[in-house]
């Protein structure tokens, strides 16, 4: 029998259009079987070079480019680069807008781990808890939509608070559906936490130890799963979560079935502080007074040159920020979303850079993907939560 | 001659009879299954095409029917060809044996369930052809895991079966179904766990959830078809739909007494057999439809350990478990 035949592997070019890609991701498998020897993502079929644009646009024109990174946490985005604006600027930002920070951040999250949860469950082959999820997903949308107009791209947040103030009745609706929303919850967990074919599809598959996890630059629920208590709303709390109570869950294994039991219960922690903000919530005005950075009332206008000059300058140059460079992070649904921005004291960013949690997650695919079989990289690639709009920006 | 003609037209009718309503069944399973998996996730399903979308697999079926079939220029033509057409005409050979009611049978051969079995075991020729000839990396690996975990199920169905034949004494499914005549003595409450076993089989026979995976869609897009289009996926989709149906008719013949009314007495016996073995069939068939709305996807290699180190020990089990208290308490049929 001749010895020197040359065994090659089975090669598989898993996407860009594949229904498991969660995007656009391409991965080039080699295959024993269906053993993975090598999982090799290409990424960049979604580049719009936002870092480059951010460049060229004022402050505000910018704050857009943030909810269509990871088009599933789009407020969480918007506020890590308002929290580095603030710094920079050093602008007191109102209490009643803090609170709506802090919850409509819930409640992103809450709509972020809906998404990758039950697309999660479709990935192992189970339909119904994406259907029911999505119900409550798009409720999250619809007060997305009556708070900020958008059901998605909400471009909200400003530098010294929020662009308006809530409608009256959206605090009442919201704390009403939280009690609905834990139900399905329940429901949901129903279907899938002790099923075992589900535990059989995710139990030990993608296994990571803290260590592996911290060396890969892992934060969030991924990180968590392993055992890490490592949250940034507890860590280094910005907005009021120094003020609410909830609990960071964390798993032991982390591995996919951790990572799904991890997400499920932050968004009953999510639940408790939406809640727990909607009673704090004091009344008052949800932006700055200071007209360098906030355009004045139009009646104003009409009576002083001052708000007028104010006006014209923000309206057509906008706000300038200091020279000075900073780094902002706020704990986004799929981890540290952060953004480092330097400025040279114009009204444009002279470099915006952002870190994406997705990107340093989905590198740890071939890692996490070895000797698993094509099947595991599916829910592999579910748990790890990725958007192509913030891999590759 | 004229005798000779007239059988044959005889039997050329009855399989008219059997296929034309099958066709029809197959079609609104397909509605059904949309209309329950709906039902279970909080939707409607097809509500467009006529009242309650009945007319929806009937448009379906009008725009496949009117596709352009689309080889692949790598494809070996005829075996590409080949294959859903073995798969679909299998679907419906299997039908020649099953009883409708007494005496109302196409085939009435006493082998019948070795003719069931041998057809439904040559239906993993048709996706292997199908993943072969598509020369298509996602098509050929749903060909092999197809083929790789055929026995691992098969086996076991072969053991259960045997279980059935000892009770009942007798390889022809008329007589299997006489045998459970008698107020409710249908083999699904004796042979209960193997009814349960034999469900979880028959969903890997055809290869639907939690074991479709051929056509396992989060990995393989749709698998063996994923080259097909047109009438050639149509046959696929029409032979896997006929297998449904074909073996919830042979679950219902086996474990659910086939034809036979649940109580011999006045209400139950007015509606005539092939009423209460189509309604049991539907029954079966629900089980389909629940298990896919409800269950995620096995892994290939762990179906076949389920196969191999649950169903075969436990089903060869109760095979002997049966088998001996038949011999101790001298029921063995004559």
């Amino acid at each position: 029998m001749p010895t020197d035949v040359e065994m090659r592997s089975f090669t598989m070019n898993f996407g860009p259009q594949h229904p498991a890609a969660h995007g656009v991701l391409r991965l080039v498998l080699e295959l024993d079987g269906e053993v993975v020897d090598r999982a090799d993502p290409h990424i960049g079929l979604l580049h719009r070079g936002t870092e480059k644009l951010i460049e060229y646009r004022p402050y505000i024109q910018s704050i857009p480019y943030f909810d269509r990174l990871d088009y599933t946490s789009m407020l969480c985005q918007e506020h890590s680069y308002i929290l580095a604006m603030e710094r920079l600027l050093g602008v007191e930002v109102p209490e009643r807008a803090l609170w709506i920070r802090t919850f409509m951040d819930e409640i992103t999250r809450i709509g972020n781990h809906l998404l990758n949860i039950t697309t999660m469950a479709l990935d192992c082959g189970a339909m119904t808890p994406m259907l029911w999820g999505f119900e409550h997903r798009e409720k999250t949308m619809e007060f997305y939509e009556r708070l900020t107009g958008a059901r998605m791209h909400a471009n909200y947040y400003r530098p010294g608070g929020v662009n308006r103030d809530m409608p009256p009745d959206l605090a009442d609706d919201i704390r009403a559906w939280t009690d609905e929303f834990l139900k399905f919850v329940d429901d949901m967990e129903g279907l899938l936490t002790e099923n075992r074919i589900f535990k059989q599809r995710t139990v030990d598959i993608g296994r990571m130890s803290t260590d592996d996890a911290l060396h890969w630059g892992f934060s969030g629920p991924m990180l968590r799963a392993t055992g890490m208590p490592w949250d940034l709303r507890k860590a280094q709390p910005y907005a009021k979560y120094e003020q609410v109570e909830f609990d960071v869950p964390v798993g032991s294994n982390g591995d996919c079935y951790d990572r799904y039991l991890v997400r499920v219960e932050e968004m009953r922690q999510s639940v408790h502080i939406i809640r727990q903000c909607l009673d704090k919530m004091p009344p008052g005005p949800v932006r700055t007074d200071d007209k360098k950075v906030t355009p004045p009332p139009r009646a104003e206008m009409k009576r002083s040159m001052e708000a007028l000059i104010h006006h014209f300058k923000l309206y057509t140059e906008g706000v300038h920020v200091p020279a000075g460079e900073c780094y902002a992070a706020v704990e986004s649904g799929k981890g540290e979303f952060g953004v480092y921005l330097v400025s040279d004291g114009t009204n444009r960013p002279y470099r915006c850079k952002i870190r994406s949690p997705g990107y340093v997650h989905l590198q740890a695919l071939d890692y996490m993907g070895q000797g698993h079989q094509l099947a595991d990289i599916v829910a592999i690639i579910g748990s790890l939560d990725v958007v192509f709009g913030e891999v590759d920006r | 001659m004229i005798d000779g003609i007239l059988s044959v037209a005889w039997i050329v009718t009855q399989i008219m009879l059997v296929v034309g309503p099958l066709l029809l069944g197959v079609a609104y399973a397909t509605w059904a299954e949309r209309k329950i998996i709906g039902a279970m996730q909080l939707r409607q399903g097809p509500m467009t095409v006529g009242p309650y979308g009945l007319l929806q697999p009937i448009a379906d079926g009008a725009k496949l029917f009117l596709k352009e079939t689309v080889i692949p220029s790598g494809a070996n033509r005829g075996i590409f060809l080949l294959a859903p057409m073995i798969t679909f005409v299998l679907s419906l050979i299997a039908w020649a044996v099953i009883p409708f009611d007494y005496g109302m049978v196409i085939s009435d051969i006493n082998v019948g369930v070795l003719y069931l079995f041998a057809v439904s075991s040559l239906g993993v020729y048709g996706i292997v052809m199908a993943g072969w000839a598509s020369n298509s990396r996602y098509a050929f690996l749903g060909a092999l895991r197809s083929s790789a975990q055929m026995i691992s199920y098969e086996i076991a169905i072969g053991l259960i079966i045997i279980a059935v034949l000892i009770s009942a004494g007798s390889l022809n499914l008329t007589e299997i179904v006489l045998a459970q005549s008698g107020n409710g003595f249908w083999y699904v409450f004796p042979h209960l766990p193997m009814a349960v076993v034999f469900m979880a089989a028959i969903l890997a026979e055809t290869n639907r959830h939690p074991f479709d995976l051929p056509e396992d869609e989060a990995s393989l897009v749709t698998g063996y078809n994923v080259e097909y289009s047109s009438m050639a996926f149509a046959l696929f989709f029409l032979g896997e739909y006929a297998n449904m149906i074909l073996m919830s008719g042979i679950f219902a013949t086996l474990f659910l007494g086939g034809w036979l009314a649940p109580f011999e007495m006045a209400p139950f016996t007015w509606l005539p057999g092939p009423v209460w073995f189509i309604l049991k069939i539907c029954l079966v068939l629900f089980v389909f439809f629940w298990a896919r709305a409800t269950l995620p996807r096995y892994r290939y290699d762990q179906l076949m350990r389920l196969g191999w180190k649950v169903f075969l020990p436990f089903s060869l089990l109760w095979v002997v478990l049966t088998s001996g208290f038949m011999v101790a308490f001298d029921l063995l049929p004559a």
